[in-house]
């Protein structure tokens, strides 16, 4: 599919998707993540260019934007790998570098680079060892560990793969278990970058569905950089435009007034939105 | 045997340093393994070499320090090219394996200096190089204990650290562990178990008694402690059955345990293939 049909699906499907979530939450605003005139640039390339904006809890948001236009350096800002040129970042209200509570933050990569697949450990291993920073250097598992590593993995419906080595696992599965070592540690946000990246179709869909149903049961705030503009849509509360800079952020009924000209601008190539 | 280790005190040195170096080792090993580092502990095994190389030309350039013993110039010298090695990774951020041979060709480079300072190879140089069953004092034998000591306190305080950093590093980094600090802590840590090691299999072979056992419970693991455990008892086996044959055979034990690992290396593989095989015709 051709990225210009993929942005008009986008466009469309926001339009007609479900409003209930957006209104629930308009009435809770505590900013977990708060960027104030953000710019960041690698050597002499400028990558982003005065980023504001703030995301609120219970959010669940997609980043959405053209290779190139800076979504995963966006990310590693957030995280505090990345330091910004200038500007400020805020997580939960503290300033991200003093920020300590990591734990609170799940972080799933692009499953491409997220590990080596021979590495010898099972999904236990692997979900369990989401406890780390949650526990703190020079402290043991706790006893309730394996409680944990269960409930956990229920969550993402991988519960009988307790057993198996990470690496047999399909993309789709290991993903699943990603999700799970970052659930574990009860994160109040979930960052993922491109988790679908070589995951077949029928798995991308369920895979969506099961991040929808921890941002409504658990209430986890999710933030989602992705090309899967298609899947995605009819699931996200928000969506965020980037290019450099931030062309959108909002909710899908501030979509409707977009124009197609504007669209056009934003990404540098025609993009089409249809009613 | 066992009377003979009993009655004489430089067998029980071997042995009891063999021992604790058959868990140390392969244990060690599983993380340099998995992060792929197995060449960079044949190299600090060459810089170890150019410290005892040093080392035993200063003991016979001065006779005030001819008494010194080569493991502690050994010592310096592979935590020094261990940080070294550091250093150069980072500099070369995009040949990061280029640091091996710089660091492996200086270490042969500075023994072969050494050595020639020194008039020559001798027995004492040999048993550096190929280990021995007569050479480990009971100074050497401390030194490998304290040696164990660090690395199993280094562990019980950052397993869970360095399991999470070998996996997935982008990940460690992203949760805010002190990644960069352990890893410095365990390069200390490795390049000490390569100072112990060298007294028993030699500086030439210290690596594969890291990596052999560890290649061997790999192929047989589904997780990451069954495959320490199983590295562990194939390192263990490889030792005593090494030792053993060397005393009897009056061979250099380096030589006898590495092949005893390559022969269970073989066994591990051969065992897992007949099973393989025997479970596809059975459908």
């Amino acid at each position: 599919m051709s990225l210009q049909k993929k942005w008009k699906d986008l466009y469309l499907q926001i339009v007609n998707r479900n409003d209930y979530q957006l209104e629930r939450r308009e009435i809770m605003t505590k900013p977990l993540i708060e960027l104030q005139n953000v710019s960041f640039q690698y050597e002499h390339t400028k990558v982003l260019h005065n980023i504001s904006f703030r995301v609120s809890e219970g959010d669940f948001l997609a980043i959405l934007g053209p290779n190139g236009s800076g979504k995963s350096t966006l990310l590693k800002l957030i995280l505090g790998i990345a330091k910004p040129l200038s500007g400020e970042v805020k997580l939960f209200g503290e300033s991200v570098s003093s920020f300590q509570h990591r734990e609170w933050i799940g972080y799933v990569s692009q499953k491409s680079n997220a590990f080596n697949s021979a590495f010898p450990a099972t999904v236990e291993e692997v979900v369990k060892s989401g406890l780390t920073k949650k526990i703190g250097l020079f402290k043991r598992m706790p006893k309730n560990a394996n409680e944990l590593v269960v409930d956990a993995l229920k969550a993402v419906g991988m519960e009988e793969y307790l057993d198996r080595n990470i690496g047999k696992l399909s993309g789709g599965q290991q993903q699943r278990v990603f999700i799970a070592r970052a659930l574990i540690s009860e994160p109040k946000l979930l960052i993922l970058d491109e988790p679908t990246v070589g995951i077949d179709h029928e798995n991308v869909q369920s895979f969506y569905d099961m991040l929808a149903r921890l941002n409504k049961e658990q209430q986890i705030t999710i933030i989602l950089v992705t090309h899967d503009v298609d899947t995605v849509s009819n699931r996200i509360s928000h969506v965020a435009c980037l290019n450099q800079t931030i062309h959108f952020h909002g909710y899908k009924k501030d979509f409707d007034s977009i124009s197609d000209e504007q669209l056009n601008g934003w990404y540098g190539h025609s993009v089409r939105k249809i009613h | 045997m066992i009377e003979a280790i009993i009655n004489y005190e430089f067998l029980q040195n071997a042995f009891l340093s063999g021992l604790i170096i058959g868990v140390v080792a392969p244990l060690l090993g599983v993380f340099i393994v998995v992060r792929r580092m197995s060449l960079i502990a044949d190299a600090l095994s060459h810089v170890t070499l150019a410290g005892i190389a040093g080392s035993l030309f200063l003991s016979q350039s001065f006779a005030s320090l001819a008494l010194l013993n080569p493991i502690y110039l050994g010592i310096v010298a592979s935590v020094g090219g261990s940080m070294l090695i550091e250093r150069l990774r980072s500099l070369y951020k995009h040949y990061e394996e280029l640091a091996i041979p710089i660091i492996m060709s200086a270490g042969i480079g500075l023994s072969a200096i050494f050595i020639s300072l020194a008039k020559g190879f001798n027995t004492d140089l040999m048993s550096y190089l190929f280990g021995s069953v007569s050479a480990v004092s009971r100074q050497d034998l401390i030194v490998v204990l304290l040696i164990a000591l660090v690395v199993f306190i280094f562990l019980l305080l950052f397993f869970k650290e360095m399991f999470v950093l070998s996996f997935d590093e982008e990940y460690a980094k992203a949760t805010g562990l002190p990644s960069k600090w352990i890893h410095l802590l365990f390069m200390i840590v490795v390049a000490l178990v390569i100072a112990a090691s060298m007294r028993i299999v030699g500086i030439l072979l210290v690596s594969s008694l890291i990596t052999l056992p560890v290649a061997a419970a790999m192929r047989i693991s589904k997780g990451f402690k069954d495959t320490i455990l199983y590295a562990i008892i194939f390192g263990e086996s490889a030792v005593i059955i090494g030792l053993v044959s060397a005393f009897y055979l009056n061979l250099a034990p380096g030589g006898t345990i590495v092949v005893t690992s390559i022969i269970i290396l073989f066994i591990v593989i051969s065992i897992k293939k007949l099973l393989f095989n025997l479970k596809v015709e059975r459908g």
